[in-house]
C-alpha cells in the first residue's frame, strides 16, 4: 500500500438548482466560467498547485459532462501511477446500494476508497467555489494546532452571514460553536466547506453518524457539531483571498464579471499559480477591422467584429459587425450576427442570435438555454 | 487509402532566415500566434489518419523537442506507432541526411506500414493527405511528388525545387531549382509518396554511390529511370525559410479566408502544444484592429494588423503595427513598434521606438532587454 499524507475529496454532486437553466444539462462544477474554465478547475487546480497528487471526485447528478472534462486528469497533472485522479459515483454492493443521502453519507460510502492510499489527513472540497488556495498552509496549520479538524473561514460582512454557516471561535481560534444560516449571527466567520480532518478520527465520527437513522449525514449540520459535541479539537483557518461561491445566477455573474479588472482578485494571470483546464487545440482569436474592445476577456477561437464592453468571451464565438454585447457572459460556440445587442446576459453554449436583435433588458440578468436559436426581428423569443 | 508511414525530414535550408533560428530548427519557429511551423505538416499527417511518424533532426532541436514531447497534442503518443524523434550529428544535414536516414533503417524497417509519405515542415499549408494517396494509389506510379504552382517565384519560394511538369500530361519531366530570376514556376513542395520498399532500396543504392548528395537530389536523378506522378496543390502554401517569407506569411494569415483554410477548418483542425494560458484581457483604452491574437496577453495600449503569441502584455500608449511579436514579450508604456518581429522574452523599454519595412522587417532575437 502506498501511504499518502493528504488525500483530496472532491463533493461535486449537487445540482445547483438555483443556477437554473444552467444547470439542466450539467452538475453545478462543471458549468463553464471564465472565459475558457469550468467551476470545478479552481479546486482541481488548487490540489495539483497544492502538490496534492490523490483526489476524488464524488458525482451524482448528470455527471457525464463532469466526468468527461475530468477524464484522467492529464489537465491537472493528476495523471499519476499511484493517485491521480478517480471518478467517485454511488455504486451498487451486494447489500444492495443507494443514492449518497448527504455530503457526510458520500465520504462514508468511499471510506474503501481512502483506506487504500492509508492518508493520515483526508482534505474535502466543493467542487463549486471560485478561489485559489494553498491547502499546504492549512495543513500545517493543522498539524501545529494539534486540531481533529480544521475548517477553512473568510470574513463576510455582518449584512451577509446569515447566509452562510457560522463559526463562532475563542481567542486561539478554536471553534466553539457553529451554526449554519443564523438569523442572528455571533460571529462573520463563515464556513468555506474546505475541511481537514484526521483521517482515523473522521472516521470514527463517519461510522456513529451511518449507524444513526435520524441523521442527515451532513457535514456541516451533523459531523462538525458532533465533533464540537464531544469536545474535539476544531480550529478555524483564516482565509483572506478572493473566495466566492457561485450558488445563483446574480453570484454567477457576478464573479464572472469580478475577472474583468485589470489586477482582478481572482488573479487569472498568476503565473505561478496558473488555473488548468481541458482544451482542445483551438486557434488564436481574430479581432476585426471596426471591433471595439474594453475591460472583457476573450477567449481562442474567437472572431470579433463588432463591440465587446465588461463581457466574458468563451472559445469560438463569433461577434458581426454593428454589434454590441455589454454586461454579458457568451458560451462557447455562440454566434452573434451583425446588428445585435447583448446585454446583461448569460448566453450558454450554442446559442445563435440572428442579426438586428435584442437579448437583454439591462436590469434582470437573462439566461439564454442551450443551442437556442435566436431569430430575427423580436425581442427574445 | 493504403497504410502509409511518414518521415517528416527536416533538412531544411536556414541560411535566410538564421535570425529567428539561432535557437531552434526552422520547424519550431512560432508563427500564426499560436502554433509551430511543424503543426501544420504534422497535423496534416494525423488528420489523413497516419499514425506513425518518424521526424529526422539536426542538433539544434531542444525546443522542437520540447515543443513536441510525447506526441500527445497530435494524438501520437501511442503504445504502437506514434512519435519518432531521431536526433542526430553536429554537421550540416543538408549533405548528410542520406546518411541519416540510413543510419535509422531498423525504425523504417520495424513499421507494418507498405507505403512512405516523405515530407518537410517548412511548407505551410493545410492538406488533405488522404486525397492525395488516394491520387498516388490511382495513378499506379512508383513516386507522387507534390507541387504548387506560383507566379511569386521571384519573391517567394527562393532556393526551392522546382519542377518541370509537362501541362498536357502532368508528367513530370525534370527538376531543378528556383534562383529567382522567372516569376512563374512549379515549385515542388518536398512531399513524396512511395513504396517503402523503393525508399529504402534507394537510399541503400544511393548512399553506397555518394554521401555528399542532398536526399532530394537523389530522388530528382531517378526521373527517368522510375515512374513519377505530380500531384498539383492549389491550396495556400507559405514557404517559411527566409525572414520577409515569414513575416508575409504571419500577415497573410490576418486574412480570414486565409485563416478559414488554413487552421480553422473543422474536418483538418491543425494541433498544437497546449499551454494553460487565462483567456485575454483588453483594457478600457485599448484599440485593437485586425489582429490575431492568443490567448494570456493584455492589452492596453493600440495593436494594428499584428500577430501576437501568448503572454504579450501592450501597456497603456504603447503602440504595435504591422509587427509579429511571439509568447511572453512586454511591450512597456509608450514604446512604439512598426514592422518588427520580437522573438519570445523579450522585453521592450518605456518610450523605445522600433522601425522595419515590409521588405526588411526588423528582429529582435529571443531574450532581449532593449532599453
Amino acid at each position: 500500500m502506498i501511504h499518502k499524507n493528504m488525500v483530496a475529496l472532491i463533493l461535486a454532486g449537487g445540482q445547483g438548482s438555483r443556477l437554473g437553466a444552467m444547470t439542466k444539462k450539467v452538475a453545478k462544477p462543471a458549468v463553464p466560467f471564465g472565459g475558457k474554465y469550468r467551476i470545478i478547475d479552481f479546486a482541481l487546480s488548487n490540489c495539483s498547485n497544492s502538490g496534492i497528487d490523490t483526489v476524488g471526485i464524488l458525482t451524482q447528478y448528470r455527471p457525464q459532462q463532469l466526468s468527461t472534462h475530468i477524464g484522467i486528469g492529464t489537465p491537472w497533472d493528476l495523471d499519476r501511477i499511484h493517485g491521480g485522479v478517480s471518478i467517485l459515483p454511488p455504486y451498487m454492493s451486494e447489500a444492495g446500494g443507494d443514492w449518497y443521502r448527504g455530503t457526510a453519507n458520500a465520504v462514508y460510502q468511499n471510506l474503501g476508497f481512502l483506506d487504500q492510499y492509508d492518508p493520515s489527513y483526508v482534505l474535502i472540497l466543493s467542487g463549486d467555489h471560485i478561489y485559489k488556495m494553498d491547502y499546504r498552509k492549512m495543513l500545517s496549520e493543522h498539524i501545529e494546532k494539534k486540531a481533529e479538524a480544521t475548517i477553512a473561514v473568510i470574513d463576510v460582512p455582518l449584512s451577509e452571514a446569515s447566509r452562510f454557516g457560522i463559526m463562532n471561535t475563542d481567542d486561539e481560534g478554536r471553534i466553539v460553536s457553529f451554526e449554519e444560516k443564523p438569523a442572528k449571527p455571533k460571529s462573520t466567520l463563515a464556513s468555506m466547506g474546505i475541511y481537514i480532518f484526521s483521517y482515523a478520527n473522521l472516521k470514527k465520527f463517519l461510522s456513529q453518524d451511518a449507524n444513526d437513522p435520524d441523521s442527515d449525514n451532513d457535514f456541516g449540520k451533523n459531523i462538525i457539531p458532533a465533533m464540537i459535541a464531544s469536545g474535539q479539537k476544531l480550529i478555524a483557518y483564516r482565509f483572506d483571498g478572493y473566495w466566492k461561491d457561485v450558488g445563483t445566477v446574480q453570484s454567477y455573474w457576478e464573479a464572472n464579471m469580478d475577472l474583468l479588472k485589470a489586477d482582478n482578485d481572482v488573479k487569472l494571470f498568476q503565473s505561478d499559480w496558473k488555473l488548468y483546464t481541458e482544451t482542445g487545440s483551438i486557434p488564436s482569436q481574430y479581432i476585426g477591422p471596426d471591433a471595439e474592445l474594453k475591460d472583457s476577456i476573450i477567449s481562442e477561437g474567437c472572431v470579433i467584429e463588432g463591440q465587446v464592453d465588461h463581457s466574458v468571451i468563451f472559445p469560438g464565438v463569433y461577434i458581426g459587425k454593428d454589434s454590441r454585447v455589454v454586461d454579458s457572459i457568451v458560451m462557447a460556440d455562440c454566434r452573434i450576427e451583425e446588428n445585435v445587442i447583448v446585454n446583461k446576459s448569460i448566453l450558454l453554449e450554442g446559442v445563435t442570435v440572428k442579426s438586428s436583435n435584442a437579448v437583454g433588458d439591462g436590469k434582470e440578468i437573462a439566461v439564454i438555454d442551450e443551442g437556442k436559436v435566436l431569430s430575427g426581428g423580436g425581442f427574445m423569443d | 487509402m493504403k497504410d502509409y508511414m511518414a518521415i517528416l525530414n527536416l533538412a531544411e535550408n536556414e541560411n535566410n532566415i538564421r535570425s529567428l533560428t539561432t535557437n531552434r530548427p526552422i520547424a519550431s519557429i512560432p508563427i500564426g500566434s499560436r502554433y509551430r511551423v511543424i503543426d501544420f505538416m504534422l497535423s496534416n499527417l494525423v488528420n489523413a489518419g497516419i499514425g506513425n511518424v518518424g521526424i529526422f533532426t539536426e542538433s539544434n532541436s531542444r525546443s522542437l523537442a520540447d515543443h513536441l514531447g510525447t506526441g500527445k497534442p497530435w494524438d501520437l503518443n501511442r503504445k504502437n506507432d506514434g512519435l519518432f524523434l531521431f536526433n542526430h550529428g553536429l554537421c550540416n544535414l543538408m549533405y548528410t541526411d542520406s546518411k541519416l536516414i540510413k543510419n535509422n533503417m531498423e525504425y523504417i524497417y520495424r513499421s507494418k506500414s507498405k507505403d512512405v509519405i516523405l515530407c518537410s515542415s517548412y511548407m505551410v499549408c493545410n492538406m488533405d493527405f488522404a486525397a492525395v494517396a488516394r491520387a498516388h494509389e490511382a495513378s499506379g506510379a512508383d513516386i507522387t511528388v507534390v507541387y504548387t504552382h506560383t507566379e511569386k517565384a521571384d519573391t517567394e519560394f527562393s532556393d526551392c525545387f522546382t519542377l518541370d511538369v509537362d501541362p498536357e500530361t502532368g508528367k513530370l519531366r525534370g527538376a531543378g531549382k528556383n534562383v529567382g530570376i522567372g516569376k512563374v514556376a512549379d515549385v515542388c513542395m518536398e512531399i513524396f509518396l512511395m513504396p517503402k520498399k523503393l525508399l529504402t532500396d534507394f537510399i541503400y543504392k544511393s548512399t553506397s554511390l555518394t554521401s555528399l548528395s542532398n536526399f532530394y537530389n537523389l530522388i530528382f536523378d531517378q526521373i527517368g529511370n522510375l515512374k513519377f506522378n505530380t500531384y498539383r496543390f492549389d491550396g495556400f502554401v507559405s514557404c517559411i525559410n527566409t525572414v520577409s517569407s515569414y513575416f508575409k506569411s504571419n500577415m497573410d494569415m490576418l486574412d480570414i479566408g486565409v485563416s478559414s483554410e488554413l487552421f480553422r477548418s473543422v474536418e483538418r483542425p491543425i494541433f498544437t502544444k497546449i499551454k494553460d494560458e487565462p483567456p485575454t484581457l483588453y483594457v478600457k483604452g485599448c484599440s485593437v484592429c485586425n489582429a490575431l491574437i492568443a490567448d494570456g496577453c493584455r492589452i492596453e495600449g493600440t495593436v494594428k494588423d499584428s500577430v501576437l503569441g501568448r503572454y504579450v502584455d501592450v501597456e497603456k500608449g504603447a503602440v504595435v503595427e504591422n509587427s509579429i511579436i511571439l509568447q511572453n514579450v512586454r511591450v512597456h508604456k509608450n514604446a512604439r513598434l512598426s514592422h518588427v518581429i520580437i522573438d519570445k522574452n523579450v522585453d521592450i523599454d518605456e518610450n523605445t521606438e522600433l522601425k522595419g519595412s515590409e521588405y526588411f522587417p526588423l528582429v529582435i532575437e529571443k531574450r532581449n532587454l532593449l532599453r
